[in-house]
């Protein structure tokens, strides 16, 4: 069978720090003016060293044949160059070297609620983001009443989406995108937000749609998930395909690479991720005053978050999730419950502090997610980074711990040390006997 | 933040995924021989690709609509904010020059004179300054989603022409209450404005894709825009230039179409060499900008 789409050699070189900041005319020339030396400067020499270094591949010489109707995964840490496949398949941004060919219309979910404008009421927000996606107007008005069904708004349908809860805007937003019938659909994780019985039935509704032969690119972070939904999968690494084979193998030579642990982890300035309202620092893992990435189980462990905040009072939410080395979700915790949560906050420099009591992780590798988003009017992730730092939880054996003296392996994804208490209930009953028989003599 | 029941789900769809990538690999899914397109660098000229552009019409419409429909949003005076404008400017304009400063008006009420002049300026300077700032404003969209790029400016210019139709009630009125009689030349103005419009399209779009790669835009745009509208006979007629600077209205495409504006109004002859100058440089003017435009736009995902 003939390949629906078809990569060959595809490379995207960006400039360091090119995403971060935009140029301004001043700069730009004395840059030209400073390039034209440095090309004279290094005539002699090797040319090309100069672009090289100021330069990364965020993908280089990717091959790959996806057929119709395959479901095929992409996963790699950040950086390794999977949202930039996926904006390149979308044509959001152009190649620099390589080529591909698609032999169907593709469809991208890089975002859910794409083209929402707050002010504007559901239903006008429906014929906008569809139109924005693509979809025609005929197509639009046709699916019209199921979409506003499946995200079940009719009664604010006519409310602007600024006065929506954040749940149903998502819904919303989800719900549009469910009805897009592309032959090649891209999906970036978007489907992780919003509620889960939701999200269910919008996948629902994909499946359904996707009929006969649609062909699925999807990029995630969650192995379990990828397991699940995926028969091939590629491994992406510096920009490369490190791996493409059956998903089981490679996302078990993803983890198995991966453990490399890392307590501290800082951006240089330029790389630096997230977006014009919150970029990310640094992450450091630290315990007991230490900063380390081999933690004991027995203590509670701080992951101290640092970020600007670029724009002037924003309502943002910090937020940290927790995976084991098997890509398992162990739980999320955001500062939702700080007193001043709802309070806008004012540009500058912040550190986020979130503690986690001791005995309660499993032994082995945690890895950390850190996110900043706005929490009001509309649910908006600024930065989100997988992998930011991760660390080793031991148990050393001594009191204090679930383990007590058990030498054995203790299974499960959490390890939290809970009361017990055990009562003999045979001996509860024949003293209890007893106690009644000797009170009813007196 | 994320929930970990997203597996569920996904794990759900994966079922029906699988089972519809089984019944795929039996059904014979035909596949178009021909590529419906190849992603690949673009080096030098760059097509127009015309034909992309007019499959998504539909989304220029909705973008119009949407900035229509946005732009007095939580506003008190709401549209009246388009009327307001070129209004107080005539007035402000009637007074400092019409009264004390004796401008000369061709022999036309300066009030309506003016109005005449500033009714197209205002369309052309709202347009190519919506336009200038439509692509950075649009950034969530341009990183997210494809469609042509050309689109975003260009909805802008046709929004700011319902400003444009809400403000020519007002000409309307005062034509009415200075007496200028209609006129089969009046048929010239819908020509007119499309010519403006197409204009204002060329500057703006070129204007939006410079300010994606150079934020100086954003600051020097209201200055020229400013330094344009002296430039042009708007509160002034043409023919108060001396005869040896006439040129140099000529090099302004905008003056030929403002100044036929108003000839079509009134009634007055058009002067067709100068009009026709003025056309032929807005369509060179266009295809430059929209080649410029095409060219920039690779970098426009990557930068904005």
């Amino acid at each position: 069978m003939k390949p629906i789409i078809t990569i060959r050699g595809l490379g995207k070189r960006y400039r360091i720090g090119e995403r971060a900041r935009y140029g301004n005319l001043r700069e730009s020339i004395t840059n030209s003016f400073s390039n034209a030396i440095g090309a004279v400067r290094s005539r002699g020499r090797n040319g090309h060293g100069a672009v090289e270094q100021n330069h990364i591949w965020a993908l280089k010489d990717v091959d790959l044949d996806v057929m119709p109707g395959e479901v095929l995964g992409v996963i790699g840490r950040n950086g390794a160059g999977k949202s930039t496949l996926l904006k390149i398949l979308s044509r959001i941004t152009e190649p620099t070297a390589g080529r591909v060919d698609l032999y169907g219309r593709v469809g991208s979910l890089l975002e859910v609620g794409t083209g929402f404008h707050p002010e504007l009421t559901g239903r006008e927000n429906i014929y906008l983001s569809a139109a924005i996606l693509g979809m025609k107007r005929l197509e639009i008005e046709r699916r019209f009443d199921e979409i506003v069904a499946f995200a079940e708004v009719e009664k604010f349908i006519d409310t602007p989406v600024k006065h929506y809860s954040s749940g149903m805007y998502t819904r919303l937003a989800f719900a549009v995108a469910a009805h897009l019938d592309p032959e090649i659909l891209l999906v970036d994780e978007v489907l992780a937000v919003g509620d889960a019985a939701f999200q269910k039935k919008c996948l629902g509704k994909m499946s359904q749609v996707a009929q006969g032969g649609r062909t699925v690119l999807f990029v995630s972070h969650n192995m379990p998930s990828i397991n699940r939904l995926c028969r091939r999968c590629v491994l992406l690494e510096d920009g490369r395909v490190k791996a493409d084979a059956d998903a089981q193998s490679v996302t078990a030579q993803y983890m198995i690479s991966d453990t490399g642990t890392m307590a501290h982890r800082q951006w240089p300035h330029g790389q630096r991720p997230g977006d014009d309202v919150a970029r990310l620092l640094a992450v450091t893992v630290t315990q007991r005053g230490r900063v380390s990435d081999t933690v004991d189980i027995r203590f509670p462990v701080e992951i101290e978050m640092g970020y600007e905040v670029l724009k002037h009072d924003a309502k943002l939410l910090s937020a940290l999730s927790f995976f084991d080395s098997q890509g398992v979700h162990l739980f999320v915790s955001g500062d939702l419950n700080d007193p001043q949560w709802s309070q806008p906050r004012p540009r500058g420099m912040y550190s986020s502090v979130c503690s986690i009591p001791g005995n309660l992780f499993s032994e082995g590798v945690v890895r950390v997610a850190a996110e900043v988003a706005t929490r009001e009017p509309v649910y908006q992730i600024h930065l989100l980074v997988y992998d930011s730092v991760a660390f080793q939880v031991v148990d050393v054996g001594e009191s204090g711990s679930v383990r007590g003296r058990w030498g054995r392996p203790i299974p499960g994804a959490m390890r939290p040390l809970c009361h017990w208490r055990t009562a003999n209930l045979t001996q509860l009953k024949a003293e209890t006997l007893h106690k009644n028989a000797s009170s009813g003599v007196s | 933040m994320k929930t970990e029941s997203v597996n569920d789900a996904i794990g759900e769809w994966a079922g029906a995924a699988a089972a519809a990538d089984t019944a795929a690999s039996q059904s014979d899914h035909v596949l178009p021989g021909a590529p419906l397109f190849s992603i690949m660098p673009r080096r030098g000229w760059v097509s127009l690709n015309l034909r992309e552009l007019w499959a998504y019409r539909e989304l220029l419409y909705f973008l119009t609509w949407r900035d229509i429909k946005v732009r007095y949003k939580q506003t008190v005076l709401g549209v009246a904010w388009a009327v307001l404008q070129p209004v107080v400017s005539m007035i402000l304009f009637t007074l400092f020059f019409g009264r004390l400063a004796h401008m000369p008006s061709d022999g036309i009420p300066y009030p309506i004179f003016a109005y005449a002049g500033l009714l197209p300026w205002t369309f052309v300077s709202t347009a190519v300054s919506g336009a200038g700032d439509s692509l950075v404003g649009s950034a969530a969209l341009v990183t997210k989603v494809y469609f042509p790029r050309l689109v975003i400016p260009c909805a802008a210019v046709c929004a700011a022409m319902m400003d444009f139709a809400i403000a020519s009630v007002v000409l309307l009125a005062m034509m009415l209450w200075y007496g200028v009689a209609f006129h089969w030349r009046m048929l010239m103005l819908a020509p007119l404005t499309l010519a403006a419009a197409l204009l204002a399209a060329a500057a703006g779009m070129w204007m939006s894709a410079l300010n994606v790669k150079y934020r100086d835009v954003r600051y020097a745009l209201p200055f020229l825009i400013q330094v344009w509208m002296f430039a042009t006979p708007i509160i002034y007629p043409a023919s108060i230039v001396p005869e040896r600077w006439r040129w140099l209205l000529g090099v302004n495409p905008l003056s030929g179409i403002i100044e036929a504006f108003r000839g079509a109004l009134f009634g007055r002859a058009i002067h067709w060499p100068d009009l026709s100058l003025a056309a032929a440089i807005t369509l060179t003017a266009l295809a430059c900008s929209a080649h410029a435009f095409r060219r920039m736009e690779r970098e426009f995902a990557d930068i904005v």
